[in-house]
């Protein structure tokens, strides 16, 4: 049996990564799908602690959360698309109307 | 036989997410990610959540990851050749920053593991679809209705944002 420190130190790893991810890419899906997997990194938590103290509220918690993340990939991607068509092109170095 | 299962799909995982953040094609990183994610739902079977096993690859990788794929390809991106072919302080800011929250979290866990409470297994059914259906329409009734209508919304916002006519924005002054 695994201690619950290695879950969590997975969790970290792939939250960091993720972190990483969005501040380098310039590519706006790829920063999406970075947000995605620091998500799956928190519900990987999430579900470690349900585990660890055998209690189902966590898990429902998750649950939720990957509603919301399905809500939130749809819009995010029509908001994607919306750029794209004013502005041909997701580089977000490029969508700087709002810059000063 | 759990300890080889959590080492191979941990190392799996991370290999994944990182190739996913490095690679210049989106299409690729997608199919990473996807990747990542198999590997995250084998963890989460290991811990007992299978209900949660299900749904992730159901809903993440079978739902988002195909919605994913399909605006990567219906949008026709060209690679990011530019990406790491010369030294930015950029990169090097944006891996300093990540260290820092990685060794963050890493303290806190090694500080958190002692004071947490050990518990008997009492609960090893925790993660099956009946003990999570119980508690979801019976304690959790309420949110659960909410997210539907969440749902709802964000199909309906997605669709009046991408189907919106395209008006080049003009400005008058120029």
């Amino acid at each position: 049996m695994i201690s619950i420190d290695w879950y969590l130190a997975l969790s970290a790893i792939l939250f960091c990564i993720g972190i990483v991810g969005v501040l380098i890419r310039k590519n706006a899906i790829v920063i999406f799908m970075c947000v995605e997997l620091m998500l799956n990194a928190v519900n990987l938590s999430l579900i470690s602690f349900s585990s660890h103290y055998g209690n189902v509220d966590g898990q429902i918690l998750v649950f939720f959360a990957l509603a919301v993340a399905a809500a939130e990939a749809v819009v995010g991607l029509a908001i994607i698309i919306a750029i794209f068509r004013n502005n041909l092109s997701v580089d977000i170095s490029r969508v700087n109307l709002l810059r000063w | 036989m759990i300890t080889f299962s959590f080492i191979f799909l941990a190392v799996l995982a991370v290999a994944s997410a990182l190739a996913m953040v490095i690679n210049k094609n989106a299409v690729n990183s997608a199919l990473f990610l996807v990747l990542n994610m198999i590997a995250l739902s084998g963890v989460y079977l290991l811990l007992k959540a299978q209900f949660l096993a299900i749904i992730q690859v159901l809903v993440y990788a079978g739902a988002i990851m195909v919605l994913f794929l399909f605006v990567v390809m219906l949008l026709n991106l060209e690679n990011e050749e530019q990406l790491f072919s010369k030294f930015r302080i950029k990169y090097f800011v944006a891996f300093l920053l990540g260290v820092g929250v990685f060794s963050q979290l890493i303290y806190s866990i090694g500080s958190l593991t002692d004071t947490l409470p050990v518990v008997a297994e009492q609960m090893t059914q925790a993660g099956t679809v009946e003990a999570i259906g119980d508690v979801l329409y019976t304690k959790y009734s309420l949110p659960f209705h909410i997210i539907a209508m969440l749902l709802t919304a964000a199909v309906n916002g997605a669709l009046m944002v991408a189907q919106h006519k395209t008006k080049p924005v003009t400005d008058e002054n120029d």
